[in-house]
C-alpha cells in the first residue's frame, strides 16, 4: 500500500497542508508528516512512495477539496514526477538540509536510518580537541551574518574552565553553555525555521558535538516566539532525544553529560544581536552589551559561552560525518561550505537553495527563482536582511560569499534574498529600514537610538521636497555616524539598506510625495 | 468582546506560576513575565510587583522587562488577534495594501474589529516565500488576503466557541 507523505512545515500548513494531511486520512491512507523540500511555490506539495524508504513522486499546490474529490495520479496537472528529480532540488548541494523534507523530524528512527547521529559518533570517538580541529579545518564560519570562524570561537571556549553562574559563590556547581540562537528575526530567511520544524534533531546532534568540543553541560535555544510551530517540534525533539539517550547523562555511552532547553524569545529583533540575547537569556531587557568581554570567556551568567546560529551548529553533524576536507572543498576563498539561501519576497519559485558559497545572485534569481512572482520586471534585491543592501538588477552577477558580498558594498547575512518588482519605491524601503531601527532599537547608544528617529524625520523631508540636497548630505552623514558609532550591527548597519537604496535608486527620493508609513 | 478565554487576574495562581520558576531558574524575570500572560493572557499591574518581589529586584526593573518587549501586554488580548506581517518580503507582494484594505474592513464591521483587535504589526513570521503572511490566533496563513483573513477568523472563533 502507498504512503503519502504532507510536510507539517509551518510554511506548508499555512497554505492548507493540515487540511490536505486529514482528507487522506479520512480516505483510510498512510500519512507520514515530513518537513518541507523547500520548493515553498508548490506547497503543499503531497508526496507519495509505495514504502517507508522509497522512491517519492509528487503533486504540487494540492488542497482538501481535491482529495476529497479523488487520489492524484499521474495525468494531473499537479503532477511534479520524482521529486528528486526535480530541477530545483537536483542543482542543490544539501549538506545541512540532507534529511529536511525526507524524514519525519520527530521519528528518531527515521532519524537514524538517514544517516543521524554518525557525526556525533564520530566526535565522541575523537578528543575534543580534535573534533575542535575539525571544524576548524572545515572553514565553517558563522551563519549569522557576522561569520567569525566557528572553530576559533569553540578553541576560545575550551581553553576557558568552567565558571559558576555570576554572583555565586566559587564553589557553587560551574558551567559551560552551548547557546544557539534561533531568533531568525530577518525578513526573507526561514532556514532556522525549516530546519527546527524539519529536522530538529540535526540541531541537537550538533549541539551536542559542540558541547563534547568544548565542554560545556548546558545547552540553550533562544528560540523567537513569532515561530510556534518550531517550538512545539523542537521541544518534541528534546523531549525524544532524552528518551533515546540522545540527550542527558551519559550521552551514546560516553562520559558527555548535557541537556539541552528552549528559551522563547518575546518579540524583540535587536535579542538575535549575541549579547542582548544574552541579557534577554537573564531574564533582562535586551540591550546589547559592550565587547570585551567576548561571550566565549564571559558569556551567559559569566561562563564561557558558545553562540552559534541555527545553521552553523545544524552544519557540523555533516562536517563530522563526511569529514573537514571534503566540505572545505567547497565553496570559494574565505567562504567554505554550503549556505542555505533562502528566496523570499516577490519571486516565483521562493523557497530553500542550499549550495556551495560562491553562486551568483542571478543564477538563484532566475535560474532557480524563475524571476518576480508577479511577472512584472525586477527592480531591486535586498541581500542579507533588514540590515542588507538594495543591490539593482545590474548588480547581480555578485558571487553570493561573505567577502564578495562586502566588496559590492551588501553582506550576505543569513541568507535571505528579498525580490522587489517595479511597484516598490525605494524611498520607502529606505524609511522603513530607518522606522524598523526606531522600533527595534535597544536604545543602548545614542547613534542608533536617536539616529534612526532622525533618519526617519530627514527621509521624510527629502521626500516632501525640503532642501533636499541638504537634507540628504545630512542624512549621508548620519549614515556615517550610526554606522561608525553604533555599538552593534543594528545602528551600525541600517545605513546599508538606507544608502544603497539612494545610491542606486536615487530617483525614487527625488519625486516628491507625500509619506505614508 | 464576547469571548473569554483566559481565567480572569488571581494573586494565588499567578504565585504558583511564579514560585517554581524562581526557585529553579537564575534569572527569571522575563520567563515569569511569559508565564503569567501564557495564562492570563496579558500581565496585570498587580503581577509585576508580585514578579519583583518574588525575584528580590525592584518593581522598576520588572517594569523594564516588561515594556521592553512587544510581546508582552498589559491588556487582555482580543479574542481571535489578527496579526499581518510587516517586513519587507511581505511588503515585496503587497502587505502594505493588505494592511490598509484589512484596516477598512475592521473599519466596516465593528464586530470584526472588536474580535481581531487593532492589528499590532510583527516583524516577520518566516514565511517570507509565500507573503502576505499573517497570524490569525496563532496560526500562521500564507498568501493572505482579506477574504481568507476573514475566512480564518470565522473558523478560529467558532473553534473557541467550541472549546
Amino acid at each position: 500500500m502507498s504512503i503519502w507523505f504532507v510536510p507539517r512545515d509551518a510554511a506548508a500548513r499555512s497554505m492548507g497542508a493540515d487540511a490536505v494531511a486529514m482528507a487522506l486520512e479520512l480516505r483510510g491512507e498512510t500519512v507520514i508528516r515530513n518537513g518541507s523540500r523547500g520548493l515553498l511555490w508548490m506547497e503543499p506539495l503531497v508526496e507519495r512512495a509505495e514504502s517507508r524508504h522509497g522512491a517519492r513522486v509528487g503533486w504540487a499546490n494540492m488542497t482538501a477539496a481535491q482529495i476529497e474529490a479523488g487520489l492524484p495520479d499521474e495525468q494531473s496537472e499537479q503532477y511534479v514526477g520524482v521529486v528528486e528529480e526535480i530541477d530545483y532540488l537536483a542543482r542543490q548541494n544539501r549538506w545541512i538540509y540532507e534529511r529536511v523534507g525526507v524524514t519525519d523530524p520527530v521519528d528518531p528512527e527515521d532519524y537514524l536510518a538517514h544517516g543521524g547521529l554518525s557525526g556525533l559518533k564520530n566526535a565522541l570517538a575523537m578528543s575534543a580537541n580534535d573534533v575542535v580541529q575539525v571544524v576548524t579545518d572545515s572553514g565553517l564560519r558563522g551563519r549569522g551574518g557576522a561569520g567569525f570562524p566557528a572553530g576559533i570561537k569553540w578553541r576560545t571556549v575550551a581553553d576557558q574552565s568552567p565558571a559558576p553562574h555570576a554572583g555565586e559563590s566559587p564553589s557553587a556547581p560551574a558551567h559551560k553553555y552551548i547557546c544557539v540562537n534561533a531568533d531568525e528575526g530577518d525578513s526573507g530567511t526561514f532556514a532556522d525555521r525549516m530546519l527546527m520544524e524539519g529536522d530538529p534533531f540535526c540541531l541537537l546532534e550538533g549541539m551536542t558535538i559542540a558541547a563534547h568540543a568544548v565542554g560545556a553541560d548546558r545547552g540553550l535555544v533562544y528560540l523567537r516566539s513569532e515561530y510556534p510551530d518550531a517550538i512545539a517540534t523542537l521541544q518534541a525533539a528534546i523531549w525524544i532525544a532524552r528518551e533515546q539517550g540522545w540527550l542527558g547523562e551519559g550521552i551514546l555511552g560516553s562520559h558527555l553529560n548535557f541537556d539541552v532547553e528552549i528559551r522563547v524569545g518575546a518579540g524583540s529583533y535587536v535579542c538575535g544581536e549575541e549579547t542582548a540575547m544574552l541579557e534577554s537569556l537573564e531574564g533582562r531587557r535586551g540591550m546589547v552589551r559592550a565587547k570585551p568581554p567576548l561571550p566565549a570567556i564571559k558569556g551567559l551568567f559569566g561562563t564561557p559561552t558558545v553562540i552559534n546560529n541555527v545553521l552553523t551548529i545544524a552544519s557540523v553533524p555533516s562536517i563530522l560525518a563526511r569529514g573537514a576536507e571534503a566540505y572545505a572543498a567547497l565553496g570559494q576563498n574565505r567562504s567554505l561550505g554550503t549556505q542555505v539561501f533562502q528566496l523570499a519576497g516577490n519571486i516565483a519559485h521562493g523557497g530553500i537553495v542550499e549550495t556551495a558559497f560562491g553562486i551568483s545572485a542571478r543564477e538563484l534569481i532566475d535560474d532557480f527563482g524563475g524571476g518576480t512572482r508577479s511577472g512584472r520586471p525586477l527592480r531591486a534585491v535586498q541581500i542579507g536582511g533588514p540590515l542588507g543592501a538594495y543591490l539593482a538588477p545590474e548588480q547581480l552577477d555578485v558571487a553570493m560569499a561573505y567577502e564578495t558580498l562586502i566588496e559590492a558594498g551588501g553582506m550576505i547575512g543569513h541568507g535571505g534574498v528579498v525580490l522587489f518588482d517595479d511597484s516598490v519605491n525605494m524611498a520607502e524601503q529606505a524609511r522603513f529600514a530607518m522606522d524598523f531601527c526606531v522600533e527595534e532599537s535597544c536604545g543602548k547608544c545614542t547613534p542608533c537610538r536617536i539616529g534612526a528617529v532622525r533618519g526617519v524625520e530627514t527621509i521624510d523631508k527629502i521626500r516632501a521636497g525640503q532642501n533636499v540636497e541638504a537634507n540628504t548630505e545630512l542624512l549621508r552623514d548620519l549614515c556615517d555616524v550610526m554606522t561608525q558609532g553604533s555599538l552593534c550591527a543594528m545602528g551600525g548597519l541600517t545605513p546599508n539598506p538606507v544608502l544603497s537604496a539612494l545610491n542606486q535608486f536615487p530617483e525614487d527620493f527625488a519625486s516628491p510625495v507625500i509619506a505614508t508609513g | 468582546m464576547s469571548i473569554a478565554r483566559y481565567p480572569e487576574w488571581q494573586a494565588e495562581a499567578a504565585a504558583t506560576l511564579i514560585a517554581p520558576i524562581v526557585a529553579a531558574e537564575s534569572g527569571p524575570v522575563l520567563l515569569c513575565l511569559q508565564a503569567v500572560q501564557a495564562h492570563f493572557g496579558y500581565v496585570p499591574g498587580d503581577a509585576v510587583g508580585m514578579i519583583a518581589e518574588a525575584c528580590n529586584v525592584s518593581r522598576a526593573d520588572v517594569h523594564g522587562v516588561f515594556t521592553f518587549y512587544a510581546d508582552l501586554r498589559d491588556t487582555s488580548p482580543p479574542a481571535v488577534p489578527v496579526r499581518l506581517c510587516a517586513a519587507e518580503a511581505c511588503q515585496a507582494v503587497g502587505g502594505r495594501k493588505l494592511k490598509t484594505d484589512w484596516a477598512t474592513a475592521c473599519g466596516e464591521d465593528a464586530e470584526l474589529a472588536a474580535l481581531t483587535g487593532v492589528d499590532e504589526p510583527i516583524f516577520c513570521l518566516g514565511n517570507c516565500a509565500l507573503g502576505p503572511a499573517a497570524l490569525v490566533d496563532g496560526e500562521l496563513m500564507g498568501c493572505a488576503d482579506v477574504a481568507r483573513l476573514k475566512g480564518a477568523v470565522t473558523q478560529a472563533q467558532a473553534a473557541v466557541e467550541a472549546s
